[in-house]
């Protein structure tokens, strides 16, 4: 009962913080409002026990999507200009689609109602099969990493394609070849002048680190897994470059460093599919990997994963840099 | 009480709607992204709302535990990716919009559609 009062709550927060976000003339305050929004969103997630998601929306939506939100903001203009007279038309269309949204809700099944179509197709089979196929407690790490492994290929592609548009339309200098990188973020202090979120940043970030790394190592046996610990990786990374500045952060990790890192991490995971065709398998078929298949598929699984996390933190980093790195 | 089990899917209509309405009603080509993303989110609370079982926990299954009941594991899948998926073109969206600010001078895009009207005017 005190979930569903919490849940309730939290739900109508969520509501109050869109409508901010949408009203509300500057943007600044609007970025910031969205840092609220997902963490609240997150909080959902996990009410309604999806831990990983929940863990996901946490590290990227909250963190990383603000940074790049004020990163973008800090090269146009902050305000918005003001709407001249009503845009009733809008409100009209928007205000009859929600009415005929929420009518077509009364036909669906009640929350956490267990005869619901969705629970009576593969999802039981899932539960009750990987304890004996592929031994991990975690099941959504076993769908995304094995019985869904072209889908996650997929969308490990997506994601190198987006951060790959990125460069193209921004240019991340000494990336590949063109500008130096000695122009960037020369005589900038950043925060390293502000005590506080110095001291705090340099306690903070070698166990951000140490986190993501347990994130991305342990996902098969708690929440977690490649995507998360790529965005926890870059989180901390990006507070490294907020504190000690642009340039720290690009030595720490090069630009062409960073483009191995995006493409060397679909590459690995694309390379364990092909690895399994010789080993005599179907394209990752995991169970090939080792003499019992059930270690196969563990392999293929931390394998896998280790190439998600290296394209995740590689694309996240780089897009944070292309942006950093258009602003002077 | 047994309308409250709906209250999820009510909040996701109206979510879903907020950000339409500042994709469609909005010039700013940020604001309309920030609507996208929350047009997003609401479509990954959907799926989410639909994983919940009465009773149930997190789909990490835990040895020695017989009875227990487990959330379904599959939408949480598809949005755990779609999140990444999101940011990543959100990324992309912005990274136009800072393009178009240096191509334009602005981001409202009544604007950089007069500025379109008349470039092609003095090129007649």
């Amino acid at each position: 009962m005190m979930t569903v009062v919490f849940g309730l709550f939290l739900l109508t927060l969520l509501v109050i913080t869109a409508v901010a976000i949408v009203r509300e003339e500057n943007l600044f305050t609007s970025v910031m409002l969205t840092g609220i929004f997902s963490l609240l969103m997150a909080s959902n997630f996990f009410i309604l026990d999806a831990a990983d998601v929940a863990l996901t929306e946490a590290a990227i939506g909250a963190g990383i999507s603000t940074v790049l939100l004020l990163g973008a903001l800090a090269l146009t203009p902050r305000d918005e200009r003001k709407i001249k007279g009503g845009r009733w038309v809008a409100l009209v269309v928007v205000t009859l689609t929600t009415l005929v949204v929420v009518y077509a809700t009364f036909e669906k099944p009640r929350l956490g109602d267990p005869n619901a179509p969705v629970h009576q197709h593969v999802a039981p089979w899932y539960l009750e099969q990987t304890p004996a196929l592929i031994d991990i407690p975690n099941v959504v790490t076993a769908v995304l990493g094995s019985y869904r492994a072209y889908d996650t290929l997929g969308e490990v592609i997506v994601v190198l394609t987006a951060g790959i548009g990125v460069l193209f339309l921004l240019g991340l200098p000494g990336a590949v070849g063109g500008r130096r990188r000695r122009d960037l973020a020369m005589g900038q202090t950043y925060l390293s002048h502000h005590l506080v979120p110095q001291v705090v940043g340099r306690l903070l970030i070698p166990f951000i680190l140490l986190f993501a790394l347990y994130v991305q190592f342990h996902g098969e046996y708690g929440p977690g897994g490649g995507f998360q610990a790529g965005a926890i990786f870059a989180a901390a990374i990006i507070l490294y470059a907020l504190i000690e500045g642009e340039r720290e952060a690009l030595t720490v990790i090069p630009p062409r460093m960073l483009m191995w890192m995006m493409s060397g991490g679909a590459l690995l995971y694309g390379g364990v599919g092909i690895v399994t065709m010789l080993l005599g398998g179907n394209f990752l078929e995991y169970g090939v990997l080792a003499d019992d298949p059930v270690t196969g598929q563990q392999v293929g699984i931390i394998i896998i994963e280790l190439g998600v996390g290296i394209t995740v933190a590689g694309v996240l980093l780089a897009i944070y840099h292309a942006f950093a790195a258009r602003g002077r | 009480m047994e309308l409250l089990g709906l209250y999820n899917y009510w909040v996701f209509a109206v979510l879903l709607m907020v950000g339409f309405y500042a994709v469609i009603a909005k010039p700013n080509m940020i604001k309309k992204l920030l609507g996208l993303s929350i047009f997003q989110a609401a479509v990954f609370l959907l799926y989410i709302t639909m994983d919940k079982v009465e009773g149930g926990t997190a789909p990490i299954i835990q040895k020695g535990v017989v009875d227990a009941i487990y959330s379904n594991p599959l939408p949480q899948v598809l949005i755990l990716t779609a999140i990444v998926v999101g940011i990543s073109t959100t990324a992309l969206g912005l990274a136009l919009v800072v393009r178009i600010y240096e191509a334009y001078g602005t981001i409202e895009e009544d604007e950089t559609q007069q500025l379109d009207i008349q470039r092609t005017d003095s090129q007649k």
